[in-house]
C-alpha cells in the first residue's frame, strides 16, 4: 500500500516540475556571413544573444545557428533542416535565400519563417519579412559628417553597389549635401563584401586626396577603420554595427540595426499563434535604427544639434530620404 | 582625366603600388623557388591565411612583431612540410593536394580566429622606417624609402631568389630537379629532398606574406583576409616566366594597375566600379598578349617523381 | 583508404577540442548525406555542378590543359541562363529550356575559349589566364547585377537586391521528387557524362584529345595541331561549367543571385580527381563528394561547431584523398607514360 502511494507521488512529482519547467522557445538562425563580421551577421546574432539573456538564458530560449551560407542551396538545406527538427521561428538572415523560404515556408505550416532583408512575404501566413531603411541612419551620418568636415572631402568606401549598402550610401550622400552642395564626396566600390586589403587601400586613396572623414558599408570596413588609425586624423561613421570598439578616437557614430524589437514582436506573435504576414522594417522611429554616438569622441555641439535634428526630423517625417 | 596625372596623384598611386605589391612579391618569389623544382602549390593562400592569423594573435598576446613573424614563418614551413609530403611523398596530384591545402588553411585560420579571439581586432602593425638621406629625395623619396621593413624585404627578395636561383649550387640543383629530375637523380641530387626544400622555402615565404599583411599593412585579421590573392599570386609566377625579375613587374604591373583604378574611382572619373575593378586583370592578360613569353617551364612541373621508371 | 581515416581521427580530435561530440558528428554526417529523404536529394542535386564542372576538368586534363577557370565559366553560363530566358520569355518551355541550356553552354566555351586561344596562339600559360577570367567573371556579373539585370522588383521596392528578376515560369527545370531541390538537372548531367565518355573513346576528336595528352610529341608527328585540341579542350570544359551554372540558375533557384556559384569550380577538380578522370567514373564520385558536403553541413548544424571546422576537415580530406596510394599511383603511371617517347 505504501508502496503504492509512493510511486503515485513520485510520478505525479515528476509530472508536475516537467509541466512547470516549460520547453524552451527555439530559434535557429541561417547567415551568409560570419558572425564576427563586424556587420550584418553579426548584428542579428548579438541581437539573438541578448533576446536570450533577457528571457532567462538558454533554458528558456534554446538558439540554433549556422553561418557562412553564402551558397544558398546549402542555407535552403539548413533552413529546411531546422524547420524539421521543430524550430518555432527560423531565421533566414540574407536577402539572397528569398525563393527558398517561399518553397520552404509552405512545406511547414506550423513553423515561422522570418527573413530579410526584403519587403516580401509571398502571401503566406507563416513568414515575416524583415529591413532596415538604412539610408535613414545614412542620412544622419552624412548631416554630422559634413558639419564636422575641415578639409571639406569626404570619402566613401562601398562594396558591391546593392542592397542596404546602396541605400545607406544614398542616403549618406543626401545629408551630407542637405548641409553643404559644395563639399565635395569621392565615393569607391570594390566590387567585393570581404576584400579587406583592396578596401584599405581605396581608404588611403581617399585619404591621401584629400578625406578627412570616411564612411562605408560591409564587413570589409574594416580596413578602412584601420586606415583611418593610420593616417590618425581621419574620422568614421559607420553602420551596421557600433564601430566604436575598433577605433575609440575616431569613430564619430555609428548606424546600428538593432532587430531585437522586432525579434520580441515575432516572438510575442507566435506564441498568440500569428505565425507571419508581417513586414518590419528598421527605422529611426521605431527604434530599430540607432545612431550610437561614440562617447570617446568629442563632438562639437552643434554638429550633435543638426545630428538630432535630423533624426527628430526623419522620425516625424519632415525629413524625406529616399534610396 | 588630367587629374590622374598630377603629382600628388602619381606619387599616391605609386605608394599604394608598393604596399599592394608586397604580399604578392613574397608569395610568388616562394612560388617561384618551389616550382623551379617542379611543384605547384595552389595552396599558397591557405598558407598565407593561417600564417596571418598566426602572427596576428602572436604578435597581439606578446606585443612582439618579430615573434608573429617569427610564428608566421613557422606555420609556412609547417605547412610546406605538409604540402611536401602529400606531393613529393605521397605523390598526389598537386592541383587537387594545392586545393585541399587551401581549404585546411581558410578553414582553420577562420576556426582559430573565431575560437580564440572572437571579434575583429586591430595592432600596431610595423611601423615606416625612413632611410635618412634617400628618403628626403623630393617625389620619389616618400615612395621608396619610406616604408616599413617587412616591405623593404619584400623588395631585396627579388635580387636574393634571383641569386639563389641562378649563383648558387642549390639554386642549380633545384633547376635541374624541375627540368629532368631522372638526370638529376641518376647525377646523385635526391629529387625528394630539393623538391621538400623548396616547397617548404616557398611556403614559408608565403607565411611572411600572410604577416606582412596582418601585422604591417592591414594590421587586423578577419575571415579571408586574403581575398584569392594566394591565387593571384601563383599566376604572377607564370606572368614572370619563372624568372624573380619578371615575377616583380608581374605583381607591379598587377599593383600599380589596382592602385590605379581606385584613384580613378576617388578622382570621379566616369568609369563603372565593376570595369575599374576589372583593369588589373584585362591588363594583366594584355600584358601577356604583347610580350611574347617564351615559356621556359620547368618540364618536370607538376609531375610526381619516381625513381628507376624510365 | 587510409588517408581518409587519418583526416576523420584528426577531425574527431578537433571535435572533442571543441567540446562537441565526434560520434554524434560523424553520425550526423552520414545521416545528412544519405539518410534521410531530403539529404540524399540535396547529395545529388550538389553533385550535379560537380559532374558537369568535373566532366569539363576530365576533357582538359586529357589534354593536359589544367582548367581552373571553373569559377568564371559558371558564372558565364549563369548570366547567360539569366539573361536568355528574360529576353525571350515568351517561348514555350519545351523551346526555351534547350535553347537556354546551348546558350549557356556556348557562353561557358567562350568564357573556356579565351584562355584557349591565348594558350594556343600565345602561349600564355593557362593558369594564369583562367585564374584571371574568374575575378573579370566575377566584376561582370556584379556589374549585370548592379544594372541592367537587376530584379525590377527589388529597384521598386528601393531594396536594391543583387539578383536578377525571377526567371519565366516555362524554364524552370521540373523537380523530379516532390519537396525537394533535385531537378531535372541531374539526369541531363548522367546523360551528358555518358555522352563525353563516347566522344572522348569513341569519336576521332576524342581520341586526338586524348594522344595530345598522353604523347604530345607523337601527335605531332602524326598530323595533330596541338594547341588546337588544347584549346578545343579548354573551350569545351569552359562548356561543361557554363551548363552547370545554367542548371543551377533555371533548376535550383529561378533566378541569378550572387553565390549561386561559389565554390563549385574548385571542387569540381577535386569530384574529378576522384573519379579517376573517367567520365563515368565521375558520376559515383560527384556523388560520393556531393554526400561528404551535405553531411558536413548536416554535423555543423547537429553538433554547432563553427563552419570553418568543416572546411578544414574537407581540406584534410581532400589532402590525403589526394595522397592515397590508390590512384596516385595510377596518376603516377600515367604521367610516365607522358615521358615514354
Amino acid at each position: 500500500m505504501t508502496r503504492r502511494s509512493l510511486f503515485i507521488a513520485v510520478v505525479l512529482g515528476v509530472l508536475i516540475t516537467a509541466s512547470v519547467t516549460a520547453a524552451p522557445f527555439r530559434i535557429a538562425v541561417v547567415m551568409p556571413s560570419a558572425t564576427t563580421d563586424m556587420a550584418f551577421s553579426q548584428s542579428m546574432w548579438s541581437a539573438l544573444q541578448s533576446i536570450q539573456k533577457e528571457m532567462g538564458g538558454a533554458s528558456a530560449l534554446e538558439l540554433k545557428y549556422s553561418e557562412n551560407m553564402y551558397k544558398v542551396p546549402d542555407a535552403a538545406a539548413a533552413v529546411r533542416d531546422y524547420a524539421s527538427q521543430g524550430f518555432d521561428i527560423v531565421i533566414a538572415h540574407g536577402s539572397q535565400y528569398g525563393s527558398s523560404v517561399q518553397e520552404i515556408a509552405k512545406d511547414f505550416p506550423d513553423v515561422t519563417f522570418a527573413w530579410g532583408t526584403d519587403v516580401n512575404t509571398f502571401g503566406l501566413p507563416n513568414v515575416y519579412a524583415y529591413t532596415a531603411a538604412a539610408e535613414q541612419g545614412g542620412y544622419v551620418n552624412g548631416v554630422i559628417a559634413a558639419k564636422v568636415t575641415k578639409s571639406r572631402k569626404i570619402g566613401v568606401t562601398g562594396p558591391v553597389e546593392v542592397g542596404d549598402a546602396k541605400t545607406y550610401i544614398d542616403g549618406f550622400l543626401q545629408g551630407v549635401q542637405s548641409v553643404d552642395k559644395s563639399i565635395t564626396i569621392s565615393k569607391t566600390w570594390t566590387g567585393s563584401f570581404s576584400d579587406v586589403a583592396l578596401m584599405t587601400a581605396a581608404a588611403k586613396t581617399h585619404i591621401a586626396s584629400g578625406a578627412d572623414v570616411l564612411t562605408g558599408s560591409s564587413q570589409s570596413v574594416v580596413g578602412s577603420i584601420q586606415a583611418a588609425i593610420d593616417k590618425g586624423s581621419v574620422l568614421w561613421f559607420g553602420t551596421q554595427a557600433d564601430q566604436a570598439s575598433l577605433a575609440s578616437a575616431l569613430v564619430v557614430a555609428s548606424q546600428v540595426y538593432d532587430w531585437t524589437g522586432m525579434l520580441r514582436d515575432m516572438i510575442t506573435k507566435h506564441k498568440a499563434g500569428v505565425l507571419g504576414g508581417t513586414q518590419y522594417t528598421l527605422t529611426l522611429a521605431n527604434g530599430g535604427l540607432k545612431i550610437a554616438y561614440n562617447p570617446s569622441y568629442k563632438l562639437p555641439s552643434s554638429a550633435k544639434s543638426a545630428g538630432d535634428a535630423s533624426i527628430q526630423g526623419i522620425t516625424k517625417g519632415t525629413i524625406k530620404v529616399e534610396p | 582625366m588630367k587629374n590622374l596625372f598630377s603629382l600628388t596623384v602619381v606619387s599616391g598611386i605609386l605608394n599604394t603600388m608598393v604596399s599592394l605589391a608586397t604580399p604578392f612579391l613574397y608569395a610568388a618569389l616562394g612560388e617561384t623557388i618551389a616550382q623551379s623544382s617542379g611543384v605547384v602549390n595552389l595552396g599558397v593562400d591557405g598558407v598565407m591565411l593561417l600564417s596571418a592569423f598566426a602572427a596576428f594573435y602572436v604578435a597581439l598576446t606578446t606585443g612582439s612583431l618579430w615573434l608573429g613573424l617569427l610564428a608566421a614563418a613557422i606555420v609556412g614551413l609547417l605547412m610546406g612540410l605538409l604540402m611536401s609530403f602529400v606531393s613529393v611523398t605521397l605523390k598526389a596530384e598537386q592541383g587537387v593536394s594545392g586545393i585541399g591545402l587551401y581549404m585546411f588553411g581558410l578553414g582553420m585560420s577562420s576556426l582559430l580566429f573565431k575560437i580564440l579571439i572572437g571579434t575583429v581586432k586591430t595592432v600596431k602593425g610595423f611601423p615606416p622606417v625612413v632611410i635618412p638621406l634617400l628618403g628626403d629625395i623630393p617625389i620619389v623619396g616618400p615612395i621608396l624609402f619610406r616604408n616599413s621593413l617587412p616591405v623593404y624585404g619584400a623588395f631585396l627578395l627579388v635580387p636574393l631568389v634571383w641569386w639563389l636561383l641562378e649563383k648558387t649550387t642549390l639554386g642549380l640543383r633545384i633547376k635541374s630537379v624541375g627540368q629532368n629530375p631522372a638526370a638529376a637523380d641518376s647525377l646523385g641530387i635526391s629529387v625528394d629532398r630539393i623538391r621538400y626544400l623548396s616547397v617548404c622555402l616557398g611556403s614559408t615565404l608565403a607565411g611572411i606574406a600572410g604577416a606582412s599583411l596582418s601585422i604591417c599593412l592591414l594590421n587586423l585579421f578577419q575571415d579571408d583576409l586574403t581575398a584569392g590573392q594566394g591565387f593571384i599570386a601563383v599566376a604572377l609566377v607564370y606572368f614572370g616566366g619563372w624568372n624573380p625579375v619578371g615575377v616583380m613587374g608581374g605583381a607591379l604591373l598587377f599593383s600599380v594597375v589596382n592602385s590605379m583604378q581606385l584613384w580613378m574611382q576617388v578622382l570621379g572619373v566616369k568609369i563603372p566600379s565593376s570595369v575599374a575593378v576589372m583593369l588589373p586583370y584585362l591588363l594583366t592578360i594584355a600584358a601577356l598578349t604583347i610580350t611574347v613569353n617564351r615559356m621556359r617551364q620547368p618540364a618536370a612541373l607538376n609531375k610526381p617523381f619516381e625513381r628507376g621508371e624510365n | 583508404m587510409a588517408g581518409v581515416i587519418v583526416a576523420l581521427a584528426i577531425g574527431a580530435i578537433m571535435l572533442v577540442v571543441l567540446k562537441a561530440d565526434p560520434i554524434a558528428a560523424y553520425a550526423a554526417l552520414v545521416r545528412g548525406a544519405v539518410g534521410t529523404r531530403f539529404g540524399l536529394t540535396q547529395t545529388l542535386v550538389k553533385a550535379t555542378p560537380l559532374l558537369l564542372v568535373g566532366l569539363g576538368i576530365c576533357i582538359a586534363f586529357r589534354a593536359n590543359v589544367i582548367n581552373i577557370g571553373g569559377e568564371g565559366q559558371i558564372i558565364a553560363g549563369a548570366l547567360m541562363a539569366a539573361w536568355f530566358p528574360l529576353t525571350f520569355s515568351s517561348w514555350p518551355g519545351w523551346l526555351l529550356i534547350p535553347a537556354t541550356m546551348i546558350a549557356g553552354f556556348l557562353a561557358g566555351s567562350a568564357w573556356g575559349f579565351v584562355p584557349g586561344i591565348l594558350k594556343a596562339r600565345l602561349r600564355v600559360n593557362e593558369i594564369l589566364s583562367t585564374i584571371m577570367m574568374n575575378s573579370i567573371a566575377l566584376q561582370l556579373m556584379n556589374l549585370l547585377l548592379q544594372g541592367p539585370l537587376m530584379d525590377p522588383e527589388g529597384v521598386k521596392a528601393r531594396t536594391f537586391l543583387a539578383q536578377s528578376a525571377q526567371l519565366p515560369a516555362q524554364v524552370w527545370l521540373p523537380r523530379l521528387v516532390p519537396r525537394t531541390l533535385l531537378h531535372a538537372g541531374a539526369i541531363v548531367a548522367v546523360v551528358l557524362a555518358v555522352v563525353v565518355y563516347i566522344f572522348l573513346w569513341r569519336t576521332t576528336i576524342g581520341y586526338n584529345i586524348r594522344a595530345v595528352g598522353l604523347n604530345p610529341n607523337a601527335s605531332r608527328y602524326s598530323g595533330i595541331n596541338v594547341p588546337t585540341y588544347q584549346a578545343l579542350s579548354l573551350t569545351l570544359a569552359g562548356g561543361f561549367a557554363g551548363l552547370a551554372g545554367v542548371l543551377e540558375v533555371i533548376g535550383v533557384q529561378h533566378r541569378l543571385l550572387e553565390g549561386l556559384t561559389s565554390g563549385y569550380g574548385f571542387t569540381g577538380i577535386v569530384a574529378a580527381l576522384l573519379g579517376s578522370l573517367h567520365p563515368l567514373g565521375l558520376i559515383p564520385a560527384s556523388i560520393l563528394f556531393g554526400g561528404l558536403l551535405v553531411g558536413a553541413d548536416t554535423m555543423q548544424r547537429a553538433v554547432q561547431v563553427p563552419s570553418s571546422l568543416v572546411v578544414a576537415l574537407l581540406g584534410l580530406v581532400v589532402l590525403f584523398v589526394s595522397g592515397s596510394a590508390l590512384w596516385s599511383r595510377k596518376w603516377a603511371a600515367r604521367q610516365r607514360r607522358i615521358e615514354d617517347a
